[in-house]
């Protein structure tokens, strides 16, 4: 019996020490997000540091990653490295912090960079908690369909017996049954089978991200992407830390003079020609931060 | 066999790469357990005296690093506790940091667990003898409850070179990191070059902990003649 007692007051004890621990974990993670995120570099502070910390991704080809020899690549890396250059004087002073995905808006509140270009795709959630600059990219829907028989038009796929594929769960499949919902839906768990499934002609065209079809497209002959863009345009831009206007408005002047340029375009030359192919860059690039 | 994927591992500066990578993943795992180990026995000496509510503090402190998942805490660490303090550290640091402390945690228990399970008629013998407390420690104890800690401290030890790939997600770029690296890069060229990447690491994780269990072999045998 006594052991029994000693036993449950080891359990209690614990339950206790983990409540007040994740209690204690909680109340410093809230402190340190608005402490982090009401101080940041000044942009004088950055050129006194001769150096800006930018967050990119290290295995997200062809927008992020790291070469074989090491050193940073990609299109977000192309345009950040343009950024160290007009700011500082020098590409070699962007200092380049991996990020992945799940930490992005983390590495902003704790000011363990200045700005993140990872592929960082604007939503309403993320606003809250950082400031968005102008995009350099959108992202939106695409149509591939066999060269045999294009689909021009989603009108098209109204007609009996075409059926359309998608991939379960994507926001392509909510987008036709919210605003199709008479256009017929061949779903599929996995994007190999929506792939197979088009080429065994078991549906007349694919919807889904544009980028994943066209870089599909381009390694798949006889296929074409019909469709290139349509439907609710998501945007890609640099974010900094809530509150840093300071860096945010010097982001946008900056979009806006690499817009006269052509600069992102030229970006998309470099960096993703190779995947997506020449044709689809002013479906894909965002220049000057505006969207056409 | 064509495009294996085996010549990824040599291409452009990759095994270097992956070299310094592993080199990281060495440090943060030495240097913690020799902080830790320090830490540890002092720890474990403290856990055995008879002070009640110090005794009750250590063991929350070393319940804290049990229960709370270590990734959780390089996260609070790093994000919470660094920008609160104003103090900017880097990843490693803050990996070496978290690392310690558990390993002080667990390597105080591991002390506690081996000076209490000496048998009462050695402390009891050496009073006899005259022997001072720091002597009874010194010549009888110590020696004694360190051949009963070896198992369990290399084991930790173990655990704490693999444990480092949590590191990553903080930032810190490790032998792993750098394998995914070189995987997505080659993802359209190479499909297969993960299983090779994988196996190198696996192998180069083994050079790292193999060394640690023949040691343990070799003490153990050596005592016990």
């Amino acid at each position: 019996m006594k052991k029994h007692i000693k036993a449950l007051t080891g359990l209690l004890l614990a339950g206790i020490l983990l409540l007040g621990l994740t209690a204690c974990g909680n109340s410093g993670n809230s402190e340190g997000t608005t402490n982090g995120s009401a101080k940041f570099a000044s942009i004088e502070q950055l050129k006194k540091n001769d150096k800006i910390r930018i967050g990119v991704f290290a295995d997200k080809p062809p927008f992020g990653y790291v070469d074989s020899q090491g050193k940073n690549q990609g299109f977000d890396v192309y345009i950040a490295k343009r950024f160290a250059k007009d700011l500082l004087g020098d590409e070699s002073k962007a200092e380049f912090v991996l990020v992945d995905a799940a930490s992005r808006v983390a590495y902003l509140e704790s000011n363990k960079v200045d700005i993140i270009m990872a592929n960082f795709t604007v939503t309403d959630e993320r606003k809250q908690k950082v400031d968005f600059a102008s995009p350099y990219m959108k992202l939106s829907f695409g149509i591939v369909s066999p060269d045999s028989a294009p689909i021009t038009s989603i009108d098209q796929l109204k007609a009996k017996g075409q059926k359309l594929i998608v991939a379960k769960g994507t926001t392509a499949e909510t987008y036709f049954t919210k605003n199709y919902p008479d256009i017929e839906l061949l779903k599929f768990d996995q994007y190999t089978e929506i792939f197979a499934a088009l080429k065994d002609g078991r549906g007349a065209a694919i919807a889904n991200d544009n980028t994943e079809l066209i870089a599909w497209a381009k390694s798949n002959p006889g296929f074409t992407v019909s469709i290139p863009a349509f439907g609710g345009q998501d945007t890609i831009a640099p974010a900094v830390a809530k509150g840093n206007t300071e860096l945010l408005n010097w982001i946008n002047k900056e979009m806006e003079t690499l817009g006269k340029e052509k600069f992102i375009h030229q970006a998309y030359k470099d960096t993703l020609k190779d995947v997506y192919g020449e044709g689809y860059s002013d479906q894909l690039v965002v220049e000057g931060g505006k969207i056409q | 066999m064509p495009n294996s994927g085996v010549e990824v591992l040599f291409e452009g500066s990759n095994f270097e790469r992956l070299l310094g990578g592993l080199l990281v993943t060495i440090e943060i795992a030495f240097i913690s357990i020799m902080i830790g180990t320090i830490l540890g026995v002092v720890m474990g000496l403290l856990r055995t005296v008879p002070t009640r509510s110090l005794r009750l503090l250590l063991r929350l402190y070393l319940e804290a690093f049990r229960i709370i998942p270590i990734l959780v805490w390089l996260y609070v660490v790093h994000f919470s506790f660094s920008p609160l303090l104003h103090i900017d550290i880097s990843g490693e640091t803050t990996a070496i940091l978290v690392f310690s402390l558990w390993g002080a945690a667990e390597i105080g228990d591991i002390v506690r667990g081996a000076l209490e399970s000496m048998p009462k008629h050695q402390a009891e013998s050496g009073k006899a003898l005259g022997l001072s407390k720091g002597q009874l420690y010194r010549y009888v104890l110590i020696p004694q409850a360190v051949r009963r800690m070896l198992p369990g401290a290399i084991n930790l030890a173990t655990r704490m070179v693999k444990t480092t790939s949590l590191v990553v997600l903080i930032g810190v770029i490790d032998v792993v990191k750098v394998g995914q690296q070189i995987i997505e890069l080659g993802v359209i060229k190479a499909p297969n070059a993960s299983f090779w990447v994988y196996g190198l690491i696996f192998i180069l994780y083994f050079l790292v902990c193999y060394p640690l269990s023949v040691l343990s072999r070799k003490y153990e045998r050596r005592w016990q003649s």
